[in-house]
């Protein structure tokens, strides 16, 4: 046990200097991104009227109007999606001790996909609320499935089995969904979902997501300490009288908190969760008292930018941020699978 | 001569796979929105049936259920063959992205050259072509990025997966900018539905699998070598890299002609040489022959099944096959022990 003592004290350093000056960077960051999110688009709005529209507001001037209706929704929607992505991707990979695990590889996605598939075909009209509960039931479900593999079984699951078993599951749930779809001639307005993304974001947006980002990460806070153990092993966890059980429910329902919010409001937005908790923890180590926070922040930097990318891709055309994400992320995940194996 | 006594050992089950083939190929005939009896099947393959059950059966069914077969026994063979070069019994077509980047390859073909993309979708003998160089080039990249002083089975998997999410990205944005038309024909191709349904698909697929198809047979005692550790081929003078090379090209000829005439069907390159080396063991001699019988028995009849299901509305065959197979892959990998080929 001397070795395991020597472990903690090493991971859990009681002031991280270093994160807080990462994290203090980070904000500064994401404000920035904010700021460039609200000027740039079809029409230039220097920052100069993007303050203006704070500090005095003239419901007259149309520049003002965007930025408070459209740009600066979108803008934060965009950073409080990132940072639930980032969490929920932080939470799976150490429950699951699994450096693969993202909600958009492991079957989560294509399960809300696959709900509101359904929703498009029988609920004809329904309201922007039923799709949106409908989209979080799926989500809840995939998670629950794909988790259940890995915290059921007596042995530790690989990370390519459960990436298999994630993959295989969104295969067989987008492929219902693409039956569903093609047979009640939904198929185009399934995949405008899908593809979702930010634009047309609005306030109610923001208003759904504060809620549900503050809760999952209040939770995802609460178990961060036992995750910082767990990744020391399971024999060290329960040698220190750990309960996994526990944590692993409670990182279960911030995940289904955190990624069903995301995804029933942006659709399939991938890799955020893989490559924001991989690039921290190159930065600051795996203490996750630390790590979540400031994956936070980093995610909600990531799609800020990202969102910024579909913009100015092929204007005035978007270009779908999770082809972004994907295009950013891809490269990432070969270079974490080219990797020895047990990394984390 | 070690090949007559791995047949000699499945004998019985190729058989068993034969026979299923001919009472599914029947009933398959015999169903759908038009039934047709025994009776009249033999009036018209002895010529004297009406015009209209001439249409049905040899314009319509027939064509279909050729090349259901066709492709079954193609991405089968693609998947056995996979799975013999990298020694990995997870390893499939549909998975690791080969049959997305056919896909990408021929949906790319469709948005670029005219905007009735239905036009191109018409001339069957240039869609294996775009078919095969997407597929190529992915299993190229694949098989590079995978390459770190020898081919890991996991890494080459989990490559496969990065690459399949990236063409899913691409034909997506690809996808969005289509007009509805073409979206909703795309969309039901990339789910694997046979809707060629003409002769002139049939004889664009059929060469590529008479000419593939005995070359994967000559190379089995190759596959069987590569089942070894890298010392064991080496040391039989096998040249592994530029065999294991070929057989990825031949992989990706095979994936990429199906995917052409039918669509991403996934899993079957997955379960059928599964089911097979259950059945009758891991020679290659066996495992060959009797993949592509079970995986043209599999297409044909979830093609079955998705024309009876909810006639007359077509469920692409690609849905039921994920139906079947995708739970199969799950409890394979839950249940399964160790890695590489023993599952």
């Amino acid at each position: 046990m001397a070795r395991t003592a020597a472990d903690i004290t090493e991971h859990m350093q009681p002031v991280h200097q270093k994160s807080i000056k990462w994290g203090l960077a980070g904000i500064v960051l994401v404000l920035i991104g904010l700021l460039a999110s609200i000027g740039l688009g079809a029409i230039w709005i220097p920052p100069s009227v993007v303050w203006e529209s704070f500090v005095s507001f003239q419901g007259g001037q149309i520049e003002h109007q965007l930025i408070r209706e459209v740009r600066l929704p979108r803008a934060l929607t965009g950073a409080l999606i990132g940072a639930a992505l980032a969490v929920a991707g932080t939470i799976m990979q150490g429950i699951t001790r699994n450096p693969l695990a993202d909600p958009s590889i492991i079957g989560i996605t294509h399960g809300a996909g696959l709900a509101i598939a359904i929703a498009l075909a029988f609920l004809s009209g329904g309201s922007y609320w039923v799709l949106l509960i409908w989209s979080f039931a799926g989500s809840a479900a995939g998670a629950l499935l794909v988790l259940s593999f890995s915290m059921l079984s007596k042995e530790r699951i690989s990370p390519v089995t459960l990436t298999l078993a994630g993959a295989g599951l969104s295969t067989l749930f987008s492929a219902l969904s693409t039956g569903i779809a093609l047979y009640f001639q939904t198929a185009q307005d399934l995949s405008f979902w899908f593809a979702g993304g930010l634009s047309g974001t609005q306030w109610r947006h923001v208003y759904i997501l504060l809620p549900a980002v503050f809760l999952g990460l209040l939770l995802s806070l609460w178990i961060s300490r036992s995750l910082t153990i767990l990744a020391l092993g399971e024999e060290v966890a329960a040698g220190l009288g750990q309960s996994q059980q526990k944590v692993r429910w409670i990182g279960l329902a911030a995940v289904i908190l955190l990624s069903g919010a995301a995804v029933s409001i942006a659709g399939a937005i991938g890799f955020i969760g893989l490559v924001v908790p991989h690039m921290v923890r190159l930065l600051i180590g795996s203490d996750y008292r630390w790590l979540i926070p400031l994956s936070a922040i980093a995610g909600a930097l990531l799609l800020v930018l990202a969102d910024i990318g579909a913009r100015m891709i092929n204007p005035p055309f978007e270009t779908p941020v999770s082809a972004v994400t994907a295009l950013i992320g891809v490269p990432f995940f070969l270079y974490l699978s080219r990797r020895k194996r047990g990394y984390m | 001569m070690d090949w007559k006594q791995a047949l000699l050992q499945s004998w019985g089950w190729m058989a068993a796979f034969i026979f299923l083939i001919l009472v599914t190929f029947v009933l398959s005939l015999a169903t759908g929105v038009m039934p047709v009896g025994m009776n009249e099947i033999m009036a018209v393959l002895s010529g004297s049936g009406t015009p209209k059950q001439e249409l049905v059966l040899l314009q319509l069914r027939l064509p279909r259920m050729i090349i259901a077969l066709l492709i079954g026994a193609g991405l089968a063979l693609s998947g056995s063959i996979l799975q013999g070069l990298s020694r990995n019994s997870l390893a499939d077509p549909g998975i690791l992205g080969i049959n997305a980047g056919a896909g990408l390859a021929v949906v790319l073909s469709i948005y670029l050259f005219g905007q009735s993309g239905g036009s191109l979708l018409a001339k069957p003998f240039f869609l294996p072509v775009f078919a095969f160089a997407g597929a190529l080039a992915i299993a190229a990249l694949i098989y590079r990025f995978s390459w770190k002083g020898g081919i890991d089975p996991e890494r080459l998997l989990l490559v496969g997966l990065g690459f399949n999410a990236l063409c899913g990205a691409l034909l997506l944005i690809l996808q969005l900018k289509m007009d509805p038309k073409d979206f909703q024909q795309a969309a039901i191709w990339l789910t694997g539905s046979i809707w060629g349904i003409q002769w002139p698909y049939v004889w664009a697929l059929l060469p590529w699998i008479l000419v593939l198809m005995p070359v994967a047979f000559i190379k089995a005692r190759t596959m069987n070598i590569l089942q070894f550790k890298q010392e064991v081929p080496v040391a039989l003078g096998l040249r592994v890299e530029s065999e294991r090379r070929l057989l990825l090209c031949l992989s990706a000829a095979l994936a990429g002609a199906c995917v052409a005439a039918g669509g991403g069907i996934a899993f079957i390159g997955l379960l059928a040489p599964h089911l097979a080396r259950r059945l009758c063991g891991p020679n290659y001699f066996s495992n060959l022959p009797l993949s592509a019988l079970i995986g043209a028995a599999l297409v044909l009849i979830a093609d079955m099944i998705g024309k009876n299901l909810l006639a007359p509305a077509d469920i692409p065959v690609g849905i039921v096959i994920s139906v079947i197979g995708a739970p199969y892959l799950i409890i394979m990998l839950l249940t399964r022990k160790g890695t590489g080929l023993k599952a």
